[in-house]
């Protein structure tokens, strides 16, 4: 833990993230306004004492929505890591574990979603169920699950052959039990190392999603959604197209550090793998 | 290298089928009755029966699909419900856009990428390898749907240089959408020859030719930055793929008519000929581009020949 703190950018991501998910937690208590009180005479204005960072189109403050935004976005990054990492880690554990016509049935199905690419199938997915909150995280877990899957897969056939688990099933061990007692714990690092990373990349696809406005629906406030109004009002209200843009970044460049940095502490072969 | 060519394209049948199955599902996973939905919602029963009799949806699941790939196969994507045209058609139309956006794009990440990773790894943990990094690190992090804006604003609206949206101007409607795109390419392409030529570079090959007498930049130029390129040329066919994909968004914010933003325009409007259509070509030129960087790798790479 000291070598990582001294990582400068492993410090900054975890400051970074830590603080997303302080004002996510806190965000009634931080937000001066509202989210969607509504002042339509002073819509778009720029950004005063009062409102620091400017009012949208419909007078809305836009910083109190770019907090209640934080925790939309770690909803749905925590979400959907939650759900692909536990369908990945069980199929790709099942797939390395039994191997046979299981693997090559689970292997064959990841080959072709990979195939698909990723953004392009979660926009397919959401846009024949419909946009929402919910139908978000389904689209991205079903894109995220592959990773995982092939991931724990590998690590899973390395582990089945070592001593600790052949002694485990000769002692009459059960292969349920051998994985999750045996066999899991030991391919864990890397997958923390994903999820950290697949945060990252989920809050973006969600603010990608509604900013095509196939994502959260309004008046919910989303960082993406945000830029959709910014990009509309170009010229006029630039403030609506900044700063949700700071605040995605920031996340994603936090989220992006913190998972560098514990790819260094946990597993050093997976920055080779990357 | 035939064999290799002949083995790579046999795996790439299944995941066609795969992919065509996959899209051809779509329609089914709409919730309740698709024709209804697809319909809308107060639409008369004849309507009803009429859209469900367009898209096959009367006759059984097998003979839906069969006449899907057949028609698929033939180039036949059916109507658009929208403009009552045909779906190839307006594909053919838009498609050259997103090509044209996806090209102008890796022309920006090259031109970036080269000269900032090559110092930087001939630099490397030198200020000016931190500043690479830390623009490899911007880059991968901050959103299209952000930075194309701010484009706008700096060079299109507080600076007239450039158009704000569209393709009106040729060459000129061009630069700020493949900045987008190609800065975000340049900061992976960055990261990737910093990486690769670093690590040639640290090669006994490298050493040997430096003490034999070639100069360093002849060492680094003619030896080790060929060898640095193999992975990198690979990487820069993947990242083609993810282009069009990318271009979705892009087209979006400038209003760009390409296959992207005719896309999203389809599903606002329930086209789903249209939305069907094209996601199935955005996905097959995916797997196609894939195809083709597993070819280059077997030219690029003489090892991969002999696998």
């Amino acid at each position: 833990m000291k070598r990582l703190l001294k990582n400068f950018a492993f410090t900054a991501g975890l400051l970074l993230t830590v603080a997303l998910v302080l004002v996510a937690i806190a965000a009634p208590l931080l937000a001066p306004f509202d989210p969607n009180a509504q002042d339509t005479i002073r819509r778009l204005e720029a950004p005063s004492h009062s409102h620091l960072l400017g009012l949208d189109d419909l007078g809305r403050d836009v910083l109190s929505r770019i907090l209640w935004g934080a925790r939309v976005s770690l909803r749905v990054g925590f979400s959907v890591v939650i759900l692909a990492s536990l369908v990945g880690i069980t199929l790709g554990a099942m797939a390395g574990y039994f191997g046979g016509w299981l693997d090559t049935l689970i292997m064959r199905i990841t080959d072709i979603l990979l195939a698909f690419p990723g953004i392009l199938l979660a926009i397919a997915l959401v846009a024949v169920l419909g946009p929402s909150l919910n139908n978000v995280v389904l689209a991205l877990a079903t894109i995220g699950w592959v990773g995982y899957a092939r991931l724990v897969r590998g690590q899973v056939l390395k582990v089945r052959e070592m001593e600790y688990v052949t002694a485990a099933k000769a002692l009459g061990a059960r292969s349920p039990r051998v994985i999750v007692l045996h066999v899991l714990p030991n391919v864990i690092n890397p997958v923390i190392v994903m999820a950290t990373l697949g945060l990252a990349g989920a809050i973006l696809s969600e603010a990608a999603l509604s900013f095509l406005g196939l994502g959260v629906q309004p008046p919910t406030p989303s960082w993406g959604a945000m830029l959709t109004s910014g990009r509309r009002y170009l010229g006029l209200a630039n403030h609506l197209a900044i700063w949700p843009g700071v605040a995605i970044m920031l996340a994603v460049m936090g989220l992006n550090f913190l998972g560098d940095g514990l790819i260094d502490a946990l597993d050093p072969k997976y920055r080779k793998e990357m | 290298m035939s064999q290799y060519i002949l083995r790579r394209f046999l795996q790439m049948i299944p995941i066609t089928f795969g992919i065509l199955t996959l899209v051809f599902s779509l329609i089914h996973m709409i919730p309740g009755d698709p024709a209804v939905q697809i319909a809308g919602e107060g639409a008369r029963p004849e309507d009803v029966a009429a859209v469900r009799k367009a898209l096959g949806l009367d006759q059984p699941l097998w003979t839906q699909y069969v006449h899907y790939v057949t028609h698929v196969i033939r180039g036949d994507f059916g109507t658009s419900f929208q403009t009552n045209l045909s779906v190839a058609d307006q594909i053919k139309q838009r498609y050259p856009a997103t090509i044209e956006l996806a090209m102008g794009s890796m022309f920006i990440a090259l031109l970036v990428a080269f000269p900032l990773g090559i110092i930087s790894a001939i630099y490397r943990n030198s200020w000016i390898d931190n500043v690479a990094r830390f623009f490899a690190l911007i880059g991968v992090s901050m959103p299209s749907f952000w930075f194309g804006p701010l484009l706008i604003i700096a060079f299109a609206i507080n600076h007239e240089w450039f158009p704000v949206s569209g393709r009106e101007e040729g060459l000129k409607s061009l630069v700020l959408p493949s900045l987008t795109m190609g800065l975000a390419l340049s900061a992976i392409l960055t990261r990737m020859i910093r990486v690769s030529l670093a690590d040639e570079l640290t090669q006994l090959y490298v050493t040997t030719a430096v003490a034999k007498g070639v100069t360093r930049a002849r060492a680094i130029f003619r030896h080790a930055l060929k060898n640095a390129l193999i992975p990198v040329i690979t990487v820069l066919a993947l990242q083609f793929g993810s282009l069009l994909t990318g271009a979705i968004i892009t087209e979006q914010i400038f209003s760009w008519p390409g296959l992207g933003r005719l896309l999203l325009t389809s599903i606002s409007t329930r086209d789903y000929p249209q939305v069907q259509a094209s996601i199935l070509v955005i996905a097959l030129t995916y797997i196609m581009v894939n195809f083709a960087s597993d070819l280059l790798y077997g030219v690029v790479d003489p090892r991969i020949k002999l696998e």
